[in-house]
């Protein structure tokens, strides 16, 4: 008896109406997070995996060392690198090759390097234009870290505390 | 006492002989127990300290490696007393290894990281600073980074023990402990790259292959060593479509676990600027590449048109061919109605060649070698032409005190003490012959050819006799330079009769990997495949230098250097209206002369099979696709087959040629006493003026092993490419303080560095032969003047 008086006052007083209202009316006044990309955008993490870099150390020299532990790690088999000595005696890639179709940015390359060579920027908006411009090849990699070295060492030095 | 003893480790209950080593034991019943300095092949160091296990009632930890199991003994490699010495060890070692693993070429195939893994801690509580050790130049095979060095002295002991030239070794105590050369010098040794494989860190690498790939990213092909008639088990390591390295392929009955330098570092041949890989014609007196179809057109028509002329066609076949490739060479040829095939390029002496063996035989296994009590061996230098057979004879030498003598062209050439040494001329090697042969005669109470009578035995060639006569197990085992001798006949005729008379085993050796089963295959003029004798004989190798042939097929020689007189290349070349040539690298004779150049694929890109001097068939695959547009031989020579002799050389793979062959040669018995008798009526009379011994340095034997750049830069072959003879002989020619000496023999003359040695006999120069500074002197015994260069 008294559960059938709740639900007919329940339904003739509108308590659920009010209540989805209030839903309504609380997010109406409430600070929008909605943002208009690509004129607006959202914070990026300094662990974002986007697309890759090649970082030279201070003295201009490449850092990777071909000890291919980025390739051995690749589970998408994405990377390609061939070595040799150079002149000098130390040992470096004569090819780096990462194809972007078959990344999927999980980062383990980052990982795997000793040498923090190999890197992701946080740049994750690209596209081709003709066949075979998926393929980053060594010097679109080093170009890559070169021009966003502040960025990649800003945000390898925050995140130093956890690695 | 019985032998065999119970024992328990890790409470299993294993059985053992008395005696054994406790980690061999281990071994066997696949419980593990890591190791740095011990090697099964090498003496008890016990060093490294890591194989520590704990055994009961012993009151330390005990090495494994160095300790003798007993009836009994109760073992634990995994308790805590063991793990915690094994865990020291291993913290004790890492405190001076550099943590470079990433671009050390060693990493992921290195002993150090397993076992560091396996049995060390996972942190270092090390800081200080580690030691350096500054890097040394041991020649162009091996890399070295002794930073990384742990002290096992493996490749020391493997200097003394098994390559027995002690090159290697340690100076300085503790942590200054270093290993090195004492003196900074190219290692010179014929088998110093298998310290590589010993080696467990990255302290010793492979030059050539240096930074190129990563062990994981390898893949591994059985394979047989290309380059002497030993067969060495081997395995090719590539990459893509790439060979990396090679490295051996244990074998306790041919090569253990070794392989000579040859049979490593050739490989590097396979990306050498010569190698053909297109098929090339010459049109108006210049090559110029065309492409199949009209090459293998031309060929057919070429060989069609010929032996619808008479057959007047020829073939050399390289001896280093495959065993289907000089049996479907030797088809076509006898198909097409001549029988002028042959691979026997360093003969000279073909008298006999009708009662000669089936094939070169060593007459007994190769392992059973080492347990020889005495051997001759005759105009042979094992060491530096069949390595792993001279490691064998070694070991007979000093584990068994076998007394072996060596009847050659240059005393001093062995890294073990030989019983008797004796060097002289092609005639004077006779001569000793005889001697020994009278000696054993007497010895045995036989009579010797009445031809043979006259000589007299000195004490050497009577201690030779007594050798051979009184040790239970002797072998006779004739050399390669035998082969290249104008008395062939004579040296065999004198050898199976002291063979028969000392009841030793007679053997003999063969130029390349492959002489024997081109014998099989039937790539001579009087027998074809299995032996068989042919209804007609056609011409042997110096015949068919001589006559003029309408087509001759060149099948992978190099006429210039693969043929005892080099300077025959000229004739053939003269004598031949149209050459085709079947070749893996362009040669000097090929660029100038052949009218057509068919690219085969190299070894190492073909599948085939090499016979050893043991008569071991040995199938290998190939391993990565062959160059540009070049074909396996057998591939390429069943096509030209096809179009000649429709219907005849129907084959889809190597394997239906091999099995072809196998099937001829079902009843092939081997039998080394064939009753030669020569027809010089008497022995050869030694000359007055100069002789040339000749013989092939070891990185001249082919093709492949003369492009391989690093085995060319060893110090072993520039020593090697000299002019050798003994500084008496030197000063009566007033050439004792010439650098550089001008050759002149018959219209042939050469230019070449002079080395002072007094294991040349007097009255001789030892010139070597194949390659290309000598290529215009004659064969490999006969008359020289020297002069000095001014």
């Amino acid at each position: 008896m008294i559960e059938k008086i709740k639900y007919y006052l329940k339904s003739f007083l509108f308590l659920e109406l009010l209540k989805g209202l209030s839903v309504t009316g609380r997010y109406f006044f409430s600070k929008k997070i909605t943002i208009q990309y690509p004129e607006e955008r959202t914070p990026i993490s300094p662990r974002f995996r986007g697309l890759h870099a090649l970082r030279r150390y201070a003295n201009g020299e490449e850092r990777c060392i071909a000890c291919k532990l980025c390739e051995a790690g690749c589970p998408a088999l994405a990377i390609t690198i061939e070595s040799e000595e150079r002149a000098d005696g130390s040992r470096r890639t004569t090819r780096y090759d990462i194809d972007l179709f078959k990344c999927i940015y999980c980062g383990f390359c980052e990982e795997a390097c000793p040498v923090d060579s190999i890197v992701e920027t946080n740049i994750f908006e690209y596209h081709f234009e003709n066949r075979g411009e998926s393929i980053m090849t060594k010097e679109k990699l080093l170009e890559m870290g070169d021009k966003y070295e502040a960025q990649l060492a800003a945000d390898r030095s925050v995140d130093a505390a956890y690695r | 006492m019985s032998d065999s003893i119970t024992l328990t480790i890790n409470g299993q209950q294993v059985e053992a002989k008395a005696g054994q080593l406790l980690i061999d034991v281990a071994d066997d019943n696949d419980i593990v127990v890591p190791r740095f300095c011990y090697h099964k092949k090498l003496s008890v160091a016990a060093s490294c300290r890591m194989c520590l296990v704990e055994v009961e009632r012993a009151p330390k930890p005990m090495p494994a490696c160095a300790t003798q199991v007993a009836d009994g003994m109760v073992v634990q490699t995994r308790s805590a007393a063991a793990i915690a010495a094994q865990k020291s060890t291993m913290e004790f070692l890492l405190i001076n290894h550099p943590l470079d693993c990433p671009i050390c070429d060693q990493g992921g195939e290195c002993e150090l990281q397993d076992v560091a893994m396996g049995f060390g801690d996972g942190v270092s509580r090390y800081s200080e600073q580690k030691r350096v050790v500054m890097d040394k130049n041991i020649g162009p095979l091996i890399a070295t980074d002794f930073t990384r060095c742990i002290h096992c002295t493996r490749c020391v002991r493997f200097g003394d023990e098994i390559a027995g030239l002690p090159e290697m070794g340690a100076t300085g105590r503790g942590e200054h402990m270093e290993i090195g050369t004492y003196i900074e010098k190219a290692i010179s040794s014929e088998l110093s790259g298998n310290v590589i494989d010993i080696c467990p860190v990255g302290a010793l690498t492979a030059k050539p292959s240096r930074y190129t790939a990563r062990p994981w990213e390898l893949t591994q092909h059985a394979s047989v060593s290309a380059h002497d008639c030993i067969g060495s088990n081997t395995y090719i390591h590539t990459r893509g479509n790439e060979v990396i390295r090679v490295v051996p392929r244990e074998n306790e009955s041919i090569n253990e676990s070794w392989i000579s330098d040859r049979d490593r570092f050739s490989y590097t041949a396979l990306k050498s600027d010569s190698r053909v890989v297109e098929p090339m014609m010459r049109v108006d007196g210049k090559l110029t590449t065309v492409d199949w179809e009209t090459a293998i057109q031309t060929a057919s028509d070429k060989l069609a048109g010929a032996a619808n002329k008479g057959a007047n066609i020829a073939a050399l076949v390289s001896p280093q061919a495959t065993l289907e490739e000089a049996f479907l060479a030797q088809k076509m040829v006898r198909g097409l109605g001549s029988n002028n095939v042959d691979h026997r390029l360093s003969q000279l002496d073909f008298s006999n060649q009708d009662k000669s063996a089936i094939m070169p035989w060593l007459g007994r296994s190769l392992a059973s070698v080492e347990s020889l009590d005495a051997a001759l061996l005759v105009a042979a230098n094992l060491r530096l032409e069949q390595p792993i057979l001279s490691h064998r004879l070694r070991k007979a030498a000093l584990n068994n005190d076998a007394a072996i003598s060596s009847l050659g062209h240059f005393a001093g050439q062995y890294n073990y003490d030989l019983a008797q040494d004796l060097a002289g001329s092609a005639a004077q090697l006779v001569s000793d012959l005889v001697a020994v042969a009278q000696a054993v005669a007497k010895k045995t109470g036989t009579g010797l050819s009445t031809k043979f009578e006259g000589a007299k035995a000195g004490s050497a060639h009577q201690a030779i006799a007594k050798s051979l006569c009184d040790g239970d197990s002797s072998a006779i085992i004739v050399g390669v330079q035998a082969l290249a001798s104008p008395h062939l006949s004579l040296i065999q005729e004198l050898c199976e009769a002291i063979a028969t008379m000392s009841d030793s085993t007679l053997g003999y050796l063969s130029v390349s990997a492959n002489s024997a089963g081109a014998c099989l295959a039937g790539c001579t003029p009087h027998r074809t495949a299995a032996g068989v004798v042919g209804d007609k004989i056609g011409q042997h190798t110096s015949q068919i230098i001589q006559s003029s042939h309408d087509v001759l097929l060149n099948f992978a020689v190099n006429p210039g250097l693969d043929l005892n007189d080099g300077s025959a290349a000229q004739k053939l070349a003269d004598n031949n209206d149209f050459i085709i040539s079947v070749s893996s690298y362009l040669n000097d004779f090929d660029e100038n002369h052949a009218d057509l150049i068919l690219p085969m694929a190299g070894f190492g890109e073909t599948s085939g099979t090499f016979v050893n001097i043991e008569g071991l068939w040995q199938s290998f695959k190939g391993c990565v696709k062959s160059k540009g547009q070049s074909r396996p031989g057998w591939q390429l020579l069943a096509a030209l087959g096809q179009l000649v002799l429709p219907g005849d050389f129907d084959y889809a793979d190597s394997n239906q040629v091999n099995n072809e062959v196998k099937d001829l040669c079902q009843d092939v018995s081997l039998n080394n006493i064939n009753g030669i008798q020569s027809s010089e009526a008497s022995i050869p009379s030694k000359s007055r003026s100069l002789q040339r011994v000749g013989y092939t340095p070891i990185y001249a034997c082919d093709e492949m092993t003369r492009l391989a750049t690093p085995l060319q830069s060893t110090p072993l072959i520039k020593q090697q490419c000299t002019v050798v003879m003994s500084r008496e002989q030197a000063e009566k020619l007033k050439l004792a303080d010439a650098e550089q000496v001008h050759i002149k023999q018959g219209q042939g003359t050469a230019v070449l560095p002079l080395r002072l040695d007094d294991g040349v006999p007097s009255g001789c120069a030892c010139i070597p032969g194949g390659f290309k500074a000598v290529k215009n002197l004659g064969e490999a015994f006969g008359t020289v003047e020297l002069e000095i260069v001014s």
